[in-house]
């Protein structure tokens, strides 16, 4: 028997190089997706430019000039809508059920830091410590205050309607986000209602190439660093996710209890904590998310949540609700698609369309073009797993 | 000493009264088999035994100790192993994962989790092969030995089994019940839940009859088969 048991090759855990396949194999696809989109959506605002250049005189010019900076601002946002999308998608995963005051949960992380800056500059803390060291206190500050304010919410408001018709938990998240909303607005009171992040020293921009344009000039670009914090932030947070999602036992007990919840339970995985940790790591990463935005953009105010979620919402239908992959591609998408109309259709249209208005029509005409004919999103179904 | 008992079990669905005051024992090292039509209360007595669903009245006891308070994922714990009423693998996770869900109540670094992983593919060979499968992408029977396989992981003291032979060809059949009788000789306790009474009676030590929620019959597995109600009722004969 022993003989017999010998011959037979040894299953081995997953190698350690098909964990990191398995871990960056996502990462792969957002950049497929950034360079894809920003290809298509750069080759469109060009062909259009050649189009209109009859009437207008160096807009072709002025098109490529700028091209740079929106795929930049772009992505920004797009990691922004990424991180938020993180959250309701792995909520419905394993509950089937928008987390409407996932939004409010995001700002209330924004808050946080904000209110961790001002505190530390009150006493003179923020000047003596470098300014990145701050960042990460504020993004791991806002993670945990926004991950157990989301399992609170869950406990209280979630838990007990588990058994309830599908729309009374919805009604329920809406009221939670009212309730944050105005809670935080009173909290903060009219003198911090727009609560300013601190100024951070964070060095001048970053040249990151330089090309000769058509017209002869030199075009210079560079990146402010908060967008590069933002990006590469962002990006740390989605590896972690998903080497928790795929590689730990964690991970596996809250994709096991996505798919069949009692036969979770038969196998000794408590469902309830699984639940109430889904809701903690979607509730940390809207948190942070929070932070990088109140850094990047400086000001934040107790409604910011409602827009952000609506866009982030969208992102993760886009890209196909349940799916980690397809929240993050989702929202690259959409940023990207936003920072092109917000620039070009104000270019385009000569200033006669305010574009930064249009933006929001764009996005919400995808939701509505993407639930009536691909329903199943961008990444469908079947083209990578779900929680 | 019983291992597992239950004492005048009675489980509602809302309102409808599933299991009418059910009483059985299983005592160690035994197959016993649960018989029944349709609608008896199989299912319902093992989801009720493994705490999916809580009696209304009467105990269900491990060792003398009551379990019926308890949660499913502590029940687990205390040595009760299920491989549910169809299959219910996890479809979107691996062979492998879906074994090491199996295993959940043990840390990974236990070194008997190794001895565990290669004792169940020794068992069923064929999953050794779909190891990185997706566990939806496994036929009908595969998902049997899945299902098994995964509920052995939690090295249980007793294994419920729900209807393994749903579904599948004859020969597999064959195959399941073998591997049921080795897994029972290798030490593990079974209380097996069938429609196809032939088949478990053939295996097993003892069985109970059930119908409409409660215990019709109860004997050695040899004088159910020789029963003439069993015969007409469950082995189709006349």
């Amino acid at each position: 028997m022993a003989v017999k048991a010998q011959a037979q090759p040894m299953v081995s855990d997953r190698s350690s190089l098909g964990t990191l396949r398995q871990v960056l194999a996502p990462i792969g696809q957002i950049l497929i997706f950034v360079i894809g989109g920003s290809l298509l959506l750069g080759t469109i605002v060009v062909m259009l430019a050649l189009a209109l250049q009859a009437g207008q005189a160096n807009l072709l010019n002025g098109v490529v000039s700028v091209l740079p900076l929106v795929i930049i601002d772009g992505l920004v946002l797009g990691f922004l809508y990424a991180t938020i999308a993180l959250g309701y998608t792995l909520v419905y995963g394993v509950l089937e059920f928008i987390n409407f005051a996932h939004g409010e949960i995001y700002m209330v992380g924004a808050f946080v830091g904000g209110g961790l800056g001002i505190w530390l500059a009150s006493q003179g803390l923020l000047a003596t410590m470098h300014p990145l060291i701050f960042v990460v206190i504020a993004v791991f500050v806002a993670m945990l205050a926004s991950g157990l304010l989301a399992v609170g919410i869950e406990r209280f408001a979630y838990r007990p309607l588990r058994g309830a018709p599908r729309l009374v938990p919805l009604i329920s998240a809406i009221g939670v986000s009212l309730v944050l909303q105005d809670l935080v607005r009173l909290i903060a009171g009219p003198a911090r209602f727009n609560l300013r992040y601190p100024t951070l020293n964070l060095g001048g921009r970053i040249p990151l190439f330089e090309m000769s344009t058509a017209a002869g000039t030199n075009l210079r670009v560079s990146i402010d660093n908060q967008s590069l914090i933002f990006i590469i932030t962002s990006l740390l947070m989605l590896v972690a996710l998903n080497y928790l999602i795929n590689v730990t036992k964690l991970g596996k007990a809250i994709r096991a209890v996505a798919q069949d919840r009692p036969t979770a339970s038969l196998m000794g995985i408590n469902v309830n904590l699984i639940i109430a940790l889904t809701f903690f790591v979607g509730g940390a990463l809207g948190g942070g998310a929070g932070v990088l935005f109140g850094i990047k953009y400086s000001t934040v105010n107790p409604y910011i949540g409602f827009i952000a979620g609506l866009k982030a919402f969208t992102a993760a239908v886009l890209g196909g609700i349940g799916n980690i992959t397809g929240a993050m591609v989702g929202g690259i998408v959409l940023g990207l698609l936003e920072a092109f109309v917000s620039t070009y259709l104000t270019l385009f249209t000569n200033g006669r369309l305010s574009g930064p208005d249009y933006a929001s029509v764009a996005s919400f005409l995808i939701l509505i073009g993407i639930l009536v004919f691909r329903p199943s999103g961008l990444l469908g179904e079947a083209a990578t797993q779900k929680v | 000493m019983a291992l597992l008992e239950l004492q005048n079990v009675h489980t509602f669905y809302g309102n409808i009264h599933a299991l009418k005051g059910i009483s059985l024992a299983v005592n160690e090292g035994e197959i016993v088999t649960l018989i029944g039509s349709n609608g008896a209360g199989k299912s319902t007595t093992l989801r009720t035994i493994s705490g999916l669903l809580s009696p209304r009245q009467g105990q269900v006891l491990l060792n003398e100790k009551r379990i019926d308070t308890l949660p499913s994922h502590e029940i687990v714990k205390l040595g009760i192993s299920q491989s549910p009423e169809g299959r219910r693998i996890f479809p979107r996770l691996t062979v492998l994962e879906n074994l090491e869900m199996g295993a959940y109540i043990h840390s990974r670094r236990d070194p008997q989790y190794r001895a565990d992983l290669e004792r169940v593919l020794d068992l069923f060979p064929r999953l050794r092969e779909r190891v990185s499968q997706k566990g939806g992408t496994l036929s009908g029977g595969e998902q049997q030995m899945l299902a098994i396989g995964r509920a052995l992981m939690s090295r249980p003291r007793i294994l419920l089994l729900d209807e393994p032979s749903m579904g599948l060809a004859p020969i597999l059949v064959d195959q399941i019940f073998r591997i049921v009788q080795d897994i029972n000789k290798q030490g593990t306790t079974i209380l097996l839940v069938e429609q196809n009474a032939l088949m478990a009676l053939g295996v097993a030590h003892r069985g109970y009859v059930l119908q409409t929620g409660q215990i019709l019959l109860s004997d050695s597995a040899k004088s159910l088969s020789q029963n003439e109600m069993v015969q007409k009722a469950y082995l189709g004969m006349d």
